[in-house]
């Protein structure tokens, strides 16, 4: 096992932690919203979609990166917009007069 | 330009990219802790999407990334493609939707790791042992996001049937299939690359998803959803690992956090383990042994029937309600009359609240977003547990096409399979009005005591029906 991957090990761990104390308190009104939105940054693969897409020579990893940019932008997109579109719906009772 | 200059240059630009990323990763925490209340939450997606928006500029002065034209071109194909299904979806089909999501993160990340790999053939190279076991994971957890999703796609949908599907020797073969990807793993990695090799390892992978939700039946579709939803996340870190990108590890770390605390609290709902949700086939046993029960219970046991009039009068003149919604309303595009009922009793100066039961709906929160779109206000909703001390001096419960959540033999039969899951007390209001088709058995395939309860009037019929008729005879009030 190399040294990258040992760091690599730590980011992934310390992340899942916060991750963990960012959502954990999170009202069941918006169990949907989170997960549309940890969704569409699920979609983050797109980076490394990028990175093997952006080959200067024709192969088939450009061609499976070029797929997967495709594939994880419909999930970025669609994801961040459903969650907004579901999100404007949320509305405290307006206050009559 | 000369050697050092361009080192000079490659050095800013790479430092650039890092910093970039700690801002985007910054502003992706920054978003999902928005995410956690209703009044910042749509500002927080939109920070998330910006989030995103950086990392993938920033990605692109990559120096090594020279295919614009191919990849902004892709990129707005997705886009395309991504912002059409999210404006046509309707609010009812929001579980397949995310489910297709995260199968199509899924797919993306196998594919970055089987792209990487594929550097390899065919030259006399190979990754390292951590390489290696990141692009063996990313296949992996990728393929079972992916095939998994998209059979749990089909069950929500409706193409295939939602019950679980089961056969002998079952859990033996899913353990054979991950021993033999293991083994061809395991291979890969002593033996040097192989091409049909690898392309087995995919396979199984696949086909082990399709194996993993397969046996598990539509009611429990909410915890299948959170955990794929996880799993896209660790196939996204996977994906991180592989190609060396810190970005792609936390945000996947961030996904795949929320999606285990969410199927927590799905499992929790329903009081049962993870594994028996994964492994029990739950609810398979229903036609045979549900009906059994009905048949020999319904003879000795009397139901009383309310016509719309008379519940009309009852609700009317109530001082307080509590509306129990359940998936039968959402099957029937009822949310809509449920808003029109509850506007007109509280004009007549009735205090209406929704009760929400953890697991109504096809996915966690799914029933909150389903009343949203009805224009009801949250703060009307109500969780279970803020709710269940409140039913005894309710009025009436309405109950419109929830039946397990509320059936109280969760709390009295210790031998029934529901038993010990919380539920929403409806039985403890002063009436309850269960409106629904049949005396028929819920998703757990066990008899309702509650429809038999001295206090219980059913109202038989479709929920958009009743509640629509129920509408008309409270305006005359």
């Amino acid at each position: 096992m190399n040294d990258p991957t040992i760091a690599a090990l730590f980011i992934f761990v310390l992340a899942s932690f916060a991750g963990f104390e960012v959502i954990n308190k999170v009202p069941p009104t918006l169990h949907t919203p989170l997960m549309s939105g940890a969704n569409a940054i699920s979609g983050i693969a797109v980076l490394g979609a990028i990175v093997i897409a952006g080959d200067r020579e024709p192969s088939i990893t450009m061609i499976l990166g070029a797929i997967a940019i495709v594939l994880a932008t419909i999930n970025v997109v669609g994801g961040f917009l459903v969650t907004d579109r579901m999100l404007q719906m949320f509305k405290k009772k307006e206050v009559k007069a | 330009m000369n050697g050092i200059e361009s080192t000079g240059l490659n050095n800013v630009i790479t430092n650039g990219i890092q910093i970039g990323y700690l801002v985007s990763a910054c502003l992706f925490f920054v978003g999902i802790k928005r995410l956690g209340s209703p009044a910042t939450a749509r500002q927080g997606n939109l920070i998330s999407s910006v989030a995103m928006l950086l990392a993938i500029v920033v990605t692109l002065l990559d120096l090594n990334v020279v295919n614009y034209v191919t990849i902004l071109g892709c990129i707005a194909i997705g886009s395309a493609i991504g912002a059409v299904m999210a404006q046509r979806v309707e609010m009812t089909a929001m579980p397949q939707l995310v489910g297709l999501f995260n199968g199509l993160g899924g797919a993306a990340s196998a594919l970055v790791a089987i792209g990487e790999l594929w550097r390899y053939f065919g030259t006399a190279n190979s990754p390292d042992t951590g390489g290696m076991i990141s692009i063996l994971l990313g296949v992996l957890i990728g393929g079972v996001t992916l095939s998994g999703s998209l059979i749990a796609f089909a069950k929500l949908q409706g193409t295939i049937s939602g019950a679980p599907v089961t056969f002998p020797f079952q859990q033996a073969f899913n353990a054979a299939l991950l021993v033999s990807f293991f083994v061809g793993g395991g291979l890969l990695l002593t033996g040097g690359l192989n091409q049909s090799m690898f392309l087995g390892t995919i396979g199984i992978s696949l086909l082990l998803g399709v194996m993993f939700v397969l046996p598990i039946g539509g009611g429990d579709m909410p915890v299948v959803i959170s955990l794929l939803n996880s799993l896209s996340g660790l196939a996204a870190s996977a994906a991180g690992f592989v190609v060396g990108n810190s970005m792609l590890i936390i945000a996947g770390a961030l996904v795949g956090a929320s999606g285990i605390i969410l199927t927590v609290i799905m499992c929790k709902g329903m009081n049962r383990s993870l594994t028996n949700v994964l492994f029990a086939a739950f609810g398979s046993g229903e036609s045979s042994a549900g009906t059994g029960v009905a048949g020999g219970k319904t003879t000795n046991q009397s139901v009383k029937t309310v016509d719309p009039e008379e519940g009309a009068m009852m609700l009317g003149y109530a001082r307080s309600v509590v509306i129990v919604p359940g998936y039968g309303m959402a099957v029937a595009q009822a949310q809509h009359a449920v808003r029109e009922l509850s506007d007109q009793l509280e004009r007549l100066g009735v205090e209406v609240r929704y009760a929400i039961h953890p697991v109504a709906g096809r996915m966690p929160g799914h029933m909150n977003v389903l009343l949203a779109e009805a224009n009801v206000p949250y703060d009307r909703l109500y969780d279970m547990e803020d709710i269940n001390p409140q039913f005894e001096t309710t009025d009436v419960a309405l109950v419109i096409g929830a039946n397990d959540v509320v059936n109280p033999a969760a709390r009295t039969a210790k031998d029934s399979p529901i038993y010990g899951m919380p539920i929403l007390e409806a039985d403890r209001a002063k009436h309850t009005i269960v409106i629904k088709r049949s005396l028929g058995t819920g998703f757990a395939g066990v008899e309702n005591e509650l429809f038999y309860g001295e206090k219980t009037m059913m109202m038989f019929g479709g929920a958009k029906d009743m509640l629509t008729k129920l509408v008309s005879e409270v305006k005359e009030l």
